[in-house]
């Protein structure tokens, strides 16, 4: 056995960095200070929007929570921002905010939320609603949206939210193509890249950096815990000879450990990134656009190419590409598979942490964020063929975009039905997707 | 019963009593043919071998035959009964019947079990059947005869042991074994001498002549040459897809075509 | 630290109607995996079918009877709706499109475009009357020592536990037949069994119905009990926990489902005492953990609970080593 680092020794050294790193990360986020519950629910929030540096609340804004088209009652937000209805016990409310009282030259991000017809309360709960709200120009105040507006604003926020979902699929595919599981914990991968980033970036959790570099720990702790993933349970259980549908089963039990765990430490209620809140919107070709939408979509772009040029160019992306192919054939040419594997946990986990932060950036975080887009992860993953790359990165922007432009038709609380419609229509009608191939018996 | 020498030793010969026909099968995958038969008969109570070199299509065959794989074009026939488009499970109730390359028992099932799994009338094997009850009859009659079949494979003994714990020859014989149970015309064997132990082989093959003899047709793949010329009636040999021979064992071991296959001398070896 | 109340907790909770619902879902959920080995992650749309089956019937002015027919049928042809396209699809195939088809559902029936209908996000209240009217015990406290419950609960539980008798032999008289052995053979081996003849599609699909509507009767009790019914009741996390009953206790036996309930039960409100208890009188934990906290530790627990069952022991507690779960052999 040799004796330089770099060979078995430095890859448990590395191992044991990783391990320390990931446990780390666990206790910074059992430090998190948490909000205490209040007695009775209520629905309130605080209406702040950024100028330059400052973060400025905005008084005098008046906020209306009705339930069944009859007023439960209406705040208007105090010198802090913050306003508050009490409501009669837990279900659904619906929420509105009256443009008429915005300040001069402050206006919704997303002029089309200005009412959120289904927020549900439920026991005990004090119910954070969050108006971003920006400096700058929006749509005309107290009219209608233009039809031209509308598909607009939700082709952006389509792709935004198919940013994240291709991120994450995409790596969902490939840990499938090169193990044949299906990884029912691999969107508490995104949530925990965005409550890690939360812990780095949010000061009194954590250092209090600013996102991009808080973003960096994060992204870094969650590839070292795919990596511990793959090594120490999946590597040994597909040792063992486990069958892949009981490989199934614990993935099933490890997101439930795993959210379980996360909803402990991080709390139950959703929270913002205090960065790039409330950004001012630009008007791009006449529709309402945040830079960071903007810039979420670019870099996932940026990113998943060079996934892309990875996957066809190195050694590293050549040979997992033929593990996923034939991995025996593979495995008689030389490749060391276990490292590949290892190395496409990796990836996968790194992506997937990109796209939580970047999902955190545009909504909120909050401890169930992935597991709510799990199945349009799925439903990316079967459009583009489970275990390909890039027919799965298209699928992870289609199906954002279809998510979102289906408001057209849906009630927004139903959005996510169209994404579960395309899953289960392409596994009646094509199971290998788009660009899969038909699988041969015996 | 041997075939008259009047039939001719080419691919597509017809024969005197077919009992399965095959007309203009084909079967791709992607660009690459799999299967593409013009025509083939095979003859009634005979033991027909089917040969090749490593993807000659053989099993692709099979898979078409019994239903497992649907063809692109063509169609087959067992006993004048038209077999396209027909499902797996129909194909073999109808009786042609198939066993698998790497053998399946049941492995959490007893011998018994196994046995039982196949019988063919057996009221309480449906639904309503089974919540009615009444089936207890048919089920001890259905014991009776697999305890026979078993005591003929030697593995009357064993009738009560999980499959899973046989020994591989073993399994061999309980596929075979379970295979008459559903009283089959037709039993296509997928290499039932691979991974046999070489002292198991010949018991092996004296089953496989009883079946032959008892009535039923029997078609089997295999590697073996030995195994080929001491059993088969009749040979077919298949290349790239198609069937480049026929004939009795020892005319097919000469032909010239056959040989050649087998060496391995491809067209277009220059493109690779 | 009061262990006698932790186990008095615990022992309520195993006997009790929630256990008893839990087990006829693990009953049902044992036909279509233990039995056939379907991977149906969608399991809780059956329950949900069978509840709002029964509290739609009676919100429309038929009988309680008759609802439970209703919920106890749309639970059967929801199988049947999702089995017919699905059930030719691969194993892991299916797992997908069913989670997927009962988050559709689950979230269908939440949405206010179904609200005239199913009650929306505020679900059905007040439609079991008939069931509390029927009780023969009357009003009071019955128990012995620690062990106290109402007239109303007793009665609930009584006509629970009766119910998972009567599913119990059911499964037991049909798996002991020919037709179980078909479905134990499918599991084994599809195509194996597909080549001695047998339609694996149709048996499949008559397990997936089958042990839907027995699963449809967890959800009909659950609403009976409660006298009403709320879509939050029906998340996708339900079925995991089901899994963990039904594995837990040994799949594919005819007891394991009720002895997968009863031991999960009894784990998941003694854990939940304990650390209500720990949280309260011990500082150090009582510095870390809010009341609401230690309420969560119990589902972290549940998760690596199955995957230890899986890793360490995934024939559960009712079966021997050699008819392991999902081993390859």
């Amino acid at each position: 056995m040799a004796l330089t680092v770099g060979g078995g020794e430095g890859r448990s050294i590395r191992g044991l960095i990783r391990l320390l790193a990931g446990a780390a990360g666990i206790l910074a986020m059992l430090a998190l200070p948490q909000p205490a519950l209040a007695e009775g629910e209520i629905l309130g929030g605080t209406l702040t929007y950024r100028a330059g540096d400052e973060r400025t609340p905005i008084e005098g804004v008046s906020v209306t929570v009705s339930q069944n088209g009859t007023e439960i009652g209406t705040a208007v937000s105090d010198a802090e921002g913050r306003w508050e209805v009490p409501v009669p016990g837990a279900g659904s409310y619906a929420v509105s905010l009256d443009i008429a009282t915005l300040p001069e030259g402050v206006t919704l991000t997303d002029p089309t939320r200005a009412e959120l017809p289904n927020v549900a309360v439920i026991g005990g709960q004090r119910k954070v609603v969050i108006f971003p709200l920006t400096e700058g120009e929006g749509s005309v105040a107290g009219g209608g949206v233009s039809v031209y507006v509308r598909v607009g604003a939700l082709l952006v926020a389509g792709l935004k939210l198919g940013a994240t979902i291709a991120l994450a699929a995409v790596g969902l595919s490939l840990i499938y193509g090169v193990t044949r599981l299906v990884n029912f914990a691999h969107a508490e991968l995104v949530t925990l890249g965005a409550v890690l980033a939360f812990v780095f970036h949010v000061p009194g959790s954590g250092p209090g950096w600013p996102l991009i570099l808080a973003a960096i720990p994060a992204i870094l702790l969650v590839a070292g815990f795919g990596w511990l993933q793959g090594r120490y349970l999946w590597q040994p259980l597909r040792r063992r000879g486990t069958a892949v549908l009981s490989l199934m089963v614990v993935s099933i039990g490890l997101s439930f450990a795993l959210r379980s765990l996360i909803q402990l430490t991080f709390g139950g209620q959703p929270a913002a990134y205090p960065d790039f809140a409330g950004q001012p919107s630009m008007i791009v070709l006449g529709v309402p656009v945040v830079p960071k939408h903007l810039v979420t979509i670019a870099v996932t772009i940026a990113v998943l190419l060079l996934v892309a040029q990875f996957l066809q160019r190195s050694r590293t992306g050549t040979a997992m590409r033929a593990v996923a192919d034939d991995r025996d054939l593979a495995e008689s040419s030389g490749i060391d598979v276990d490292r590949v594997i290892q190395v496409t946990w990796v990836l996968a986990a790194l992506l997937a942490a990109i796209g939580g932060v970047f999902f955190g950036l545009n909504e909120s975080v909050s401890y169930d964020m992935g597991f709510r887009i799990l199945l349009l992860l799925f439903a990316a993953v079967v459009l583009g063929g489970l275990g390909t790359a890039y027919g799965v990165m298209a699928g992870g922007f289609i199906v954002g975009v279809v998510v979102e432009m289906s408001t057209l038709v849906l009630p927004a609380e139903l959005k996510i039905v169209s994404g579960l419609v395309i899953l289960i229509l392409m596994l009646l009608i094509r199971p290998q997707g788009i660009l899969g191939t038909r699988e041969r018996i015996g | 019963m041997r075939p008259e020498p009047a039939i001719p030793h080419e691919p597509g010969a017809p024969k005197p009593d077919p009992v399965l026909t095959v007309t203009g099968m084909r079967r791709s995958f992607g660009g690459l043919r799999a299967v593409d038969i013009d025509h083939l008969e095979i003859q009634r109570r005979t033991i027909t071998s089917l040969i090749g070199p490593n993807g000659a299509g053989k099993t692709t065959f099979f898979n078409l035959l019994t239903g497992f794989e649907a063809p692109d074009q063509g169609d087959h026939m067992l006993d004048g009964d038209l077999l396209l488009g027909i499902p797996a499970h129909q194909v073999a109730q109808r009786g042609m019947v198939r066993t698998f390359q790497l053998t399946k028992v049941l492995p959490r099932l007893t011998v018994l079990e196994n046995m039982l799994v196949a019988a063919k009338d057996q009221p309480g094997s449906s639904f309503l059947g089974a919540l009615r009850g009444g089936w207890g009859g048919q089920e001890r009659e259905n014991e009776k005869e697999a305890g026979e079949i078993l005591d003929r494979f030697g593995l009357a003994a064993m009738a009560d042991e999980y499959a899973g714990r046989l020994s591989g020859g073993q399994r061999k014989l309980l596929e075979m074994a379970r295979v008459l149970m559903v009283r089959p015309t037709v039993i296509m064997l997928d290499e039932p001498t691979a991974g046999v132990n070489p002292v198991l082989i010949q018991s092996l093959l004296e089953h496989v002549k009883d079946l032959r003899d008892a009535g039923m047709t029997v078609v089997l793949v295999e590697h073996d040459m030995d195994v080929v010329q001491s059993i088969s009636d009749w040979v077919v040999v298949m290349a790239e897809g198609h069937v480049i021979a026929e004939g009795p064992p020892k005319v097919v071991a000469r032909n010239p075509a056959v040989i050649e296959a087998y060496l391995g001398r491809h067209r277009g070896v220059e493109d690779q | 630290m009061d262990w006698i109340q932790i186990l008095v907790a615990g022992v309520l909770a195993t006997v009790g109607p929630v256990t008893a619902g839990y087990a006829l879902s693990a009953i049902g959920l044992n036909l279509q995996f233990g039995y056939a080995g379907l991977l149906n992650f969608g399991h809780v749309a059956f329950m949900l079918m069978g509840g709002y089956g029964t509290a739609m019937t009676v919100e429309f002015g038929g009988p309680l009877w008759l609802g439970v027919l209703v919920g106890i049928a749309a639970a059967a042809l929801f199988g049947l709706l999702i089995g017919i396209p699905t059930l030719r699809l691969r194993a892991d195939y299916f797992a997908i499109t069913s989670i997927a088809a009962a988050e559709v559902l689950r979230l269908v029936v939440r949405s206010s475009w179904a609200e005239p209908l199913t009650g929306g996000v505020f679900g059905i209240q007040g439609f079991a009357g008939d069931f509390h009217g029927l009780n023969p015990f009357p009003a009071g406290l019955y128990g012995l020592g620690p062990f106290v419950v109402t007239g109303r609960a007793l009665w609930v539980i009584v006509a629970g536990w009766v119910l998972v008798l009567l599913a119990t032999l059911f499964v037991a008289r049909i798996m002991r037949s020919p037709w179980g052995r078909v479905l134990k053979a499918i599991r084994e081996d599809e195509d194996a069994t597909r080549s001695l003849g047998k339609n694996v599609f149709a048996y499949k699909l008559q397990a997936l119905m089958i042990g839907g509507g027995i699963a449809s009767l967890a959800g009909i009790l659950f609403a009976v009990e409660q006298q009403s019914i709320y879509p939050a009741s029906f998340e996708p996390r339900i079925t995991f926990i089901v899994f963990v009953m039904v594995i837990l206790g040994g799949a594919g036996t005819i007891w394991g489902a009720v002895l997968g309930a009863a031991v999960f039960n009894f784990l998941f409100f003694g854990i939940d005492a304990l650390m209500a208890r720990l949280q309260a009188n011990v500082d150090w934990i009582g510095a870390i953990l809010s009341p609401a906290e230690a309420g969560l530790i119990k589902y972290v627990f549940v998760g690596i609970a199955l995957i230890l069952l899986i890793v360490f022991r995934a024939q559960g507690l009712l079966r021997g080593r050699d008819e392991g779960l999902g081993d390859a052999t």
